[in-house]
């Protein structure tokens, strides 16, 4: 190569590398704060993991426990603390069985949904179609009132079902899907009926397995979205702390006695931010895997 | 037993007919090909056949029975598609398993983990993998069962799509243009395993192809579709030598067959440029279609009042054969005239060429495009 080119490829590198930084540095600052001590947060001081000083936390003495027991360094008092402070296991539980359940009651209805909207031919398919494209213009908020007096009506406030139900049915899951089965040839299908499958048969044992790669797009979407949801579960879940999911358990650390402490708050984040992270890793290296369509042509 | 009737079948979509009333019996054991060109509707009367498509009109019997209203599944046909349609998600083994399992097991034994405790589930699974092996051993894939459909070259997927077809035995196998995805050699190969293989299965075949080719080597009888109607069903020797009307003549037979235009007299005797057929046509004072094919021609070093000359546009060598491509003299027309290499060798384009017929082999269609016998006068 020469050295022209190097230099590109470096200008093209920097830019890139500088994107990277602006997005990680959240992340770092998250990181930074759950190990450090109130007064390096409040100081900005104490580069990334702090002097790390065996100290006694008065907020910790203040909430009831012995000096001795609150004696310890930064990293271990916030992690220990936020753990202490709010049952975060039991938040992270609720927060997998509710975007868990809702991912798969998605998955249940939009795959039929979208087999039948892509390869079936029936009276009103286009307008049925064109209801789906409307529905993906309206914002959640928009209908966010009506559907929490209905769930109040049916008595399912403060219940999983609240922060399920509504979910279930994805308009955006079932446009994706059947843009992609939309590319599954015909052939298949035939061959499929031919041998004996019946419609539904059809959906679950050939159109699922070739559409893991755009089922794997539209999890990390749905997973994503309600894992971190805020807005919904605050308007439903109004006092059973038990139902509480992770971003509404991350609430619990603002305000009260001990006003913002942030160590252990940024401890919690970390806490609920990791499994998505690692998940999203896990799933992107199958995402490039893929089960590709070659043994088709 | 594998018969197929169809009786007065007609197809549209919306107000475009696709098949215009056809009457096809098909024989138990029989070879029989749905040749025409593209879009000529021979993939939607498979498709009818099969059950994936419903006609518009008329009625499909299988082995007697009216199947309008039996789902493809429930037919007991297998068909093989051009694309193979292999589960790309699947093996091999669990590619020809499944048609197996769908007709063996019963819903509760399909289900994952309890479907096991199925105490009759162990017998069937037996016997699938019995009838598998059976089948990748005839069609020689036995080392190809824990692939995936994605690691198979063409030829291979066609294979492992006629055993899918084969395993269940069904009634009748419809084949869908299934070797057009091949590349030409092992397309060859594959017309003379597919004769074999319906020789010895003495099943039904009912096969879908473009290619006249595929259409005259492989079939016991061949039926010419074009636009919709079936223009002959006849053994592919007749369809070629006595060819109903002119499409056919001009769709069956490679290189086409030349069209001359004739005329035939007051006493009906037929007559092309110049040279008289001395034979009489059994309609009198028209105009004709003669077609004679290029191997009823023959380049002569003779001059006279049977025969008629041109320059040679175009030779195409084959090896065995060499089709001379001719301008006739009066400009009207181009016609091939195949030549054997022996004798032909040494002449090139732009030369002048003398042209005489085989005598007894021209075929005259009128102007509508119908057959016209010869008076055996």
């Amino acid at each position: 190569m020469e050295a022209k080119q190097y230099i590109g490829e470096g200008w093209k590198h920097a830019i890139l590398i500088i994107g990277a930084i602006v997005v990680m540095l959240p992340f770092y600052m998250m990181v930074s704060m759950s190990l450090k001590s109130q007064q390096e947060i409040q100081s900005i001081s104490g580069g990334l993991i702090g002097a790390q000083e065996t100290q006694t936390f008065p907020v910790c003495v203040k909430t009831g426990y012995s000096e001795e027991t609150c004696t310890m360094k930064p990293y271990q008092y916030n992690y220990w603390f936020a753990f202490e402070k709010a049952p975060i296991p039991r938040y992270l539980m609720n927060g997998v069985i509710v975007t868990l359940s809702i991912f798969i009651i998605q998955v249940l209805v939009a795959l039929p949904c979208a087999y039948a909207l892509a390869k079936l031919r029936f009276y009103g398919r286009e307008f049925v179609f064109s209801m789906v494209l409307f529905c993906l213009l309206i914002p959640v908020h928009g209908i966010a009132l009506p559907l929490y007096v209905m769930l109040a009506q049916a008595g399912l406030v403060d219940t999983y079902s609240a922060l399920i139900l509504p979910w279930t049915i994805s308009v955006f899951g079932i446009f994706l899907m059947r843009q992609f089965f939309m590319t599954v040839p015909d052939e298949l299908i035939d061959a499929a009926r031919m041998d004996g499958m019946g419609e539904y048969a059809i959906v679950w044992k050939v159109m699922l397995p070739t559409a893991i790669p755009a089922l794997l797009a539209f999890a990390i979407f749905s997973v994503v979205a309600h894992w971190n949801d805020y807005f919904w579960p605050r308007m439903v879940i109004t006092g059973n702390r038990d139902l509480f999911t992770p971003p509404l358990g991350i609430r619990e650390f603002r305000g009260g006695i001990d006003s913002d402490e942030f160590g252990p708050m940024m401890a919690s984040i970390v806490t609920v931010t990791v499994p998505l992270i690692v998940a999203f890793i896990i799933a992107q290296k199958r995402f490039i895997e893929g089960i590709t369509l070659t043994g088709m042509k | 037993m594998g018969t197929i009737s169809l009786k007065n079948i007609s197809k549209s979509f919306g107000s475009t007919q696709v098949l215009n009333n056809l009457n096809v019996d098909i024989n138990d054991g029989e070879f029989l090909t749905l040749v025409g060109p593209s879009g000529c509707g021979k993939s939607t009367l498979l498709r009818i056949i099969a059950g994936l498509e419903q006609q518009t009109s008329g009625d499909v019997l299988i082995d007697n029975k009216n199947v309008n209203r039996v789902r493809a599944s429930e037919r007991d046909l297998a068909m093989v598609f051009q694309s193979y349609a292999l589960y790309p998600h699947l093996t091999v083994r669990r590619n020809l398993e499944t048609p197996l399992r769908l007709r063996d097991y019963n819903s509760f034994e399909r289900l994952p983990l309890i479907g096991n405790f199925s105490p009759s589930k162990k017998e069937k699974t037996e016997s699938i993998n019995q009838l598998v092996n059976k089948t990748s051993e005839t069609l020689k894939i036995s080392e190809l069962l824990d692939r995936k459909p994605g690691q198979l070259s063409g030829g291979q997927r066609q294979r492992v799509a006629l055993g899918r077809a084969m395993v269940r035995e069904p009634v009748a196998f419809l084949m869908d243009e299934p070797l057009s995805n091949l590349d030409a050699a092992l397309r060859v190969h594959m017309r003379s395993e597919l004769s074999e293989l319906h020789n010895s299965l003495k099943t039904t075949f009912v096969y879908v192809t473009h290619d006249q080719a595929e259409a005259l080597t492989m079939s016991s009888r061949m039926a010419v579709m074009i636009d919709g109607n079936l223009l002959q069903l006849d053994t592919p020797q007749e369809v070629y030598d006595n060819p109903s009307s002119l499409s056919v003549a001009q769709f069956v037979g490679s290189p086409k067959i030349n069209i001359f235009k004739g005329t035939a007299d007051s006493g009906g005797m037929v007559s092309f440029l110049n040279v008289n057929l001395k034979r009489k046509s059994s309609e009198s004072n028209t105009d004709l279609h003669i077609g004679i094919r290029p191997e009823h021609l023959e380049i002569t070093n003779e001059s006279n009042e049977n025969t008629f000359s041109g320059t040679v546009a175009y030779r195409e060598n084959l090896g065995s054969d060499i089709f001379f491509h001719v301008n006739i003299e009066d400009g009207s027309n181009k016609i091939i005239v195949r030549g054997l290499p022996q004798f032909t060798h040494q002449i090139s384009n732009d030369s002048n060429v003398n042209i005489k017929r085989v005598s007894d082999k021209a075929l005259l269609f009128n102007q509508a495009g119908m057959r016209v016998q010869f008076t055996n006068a």
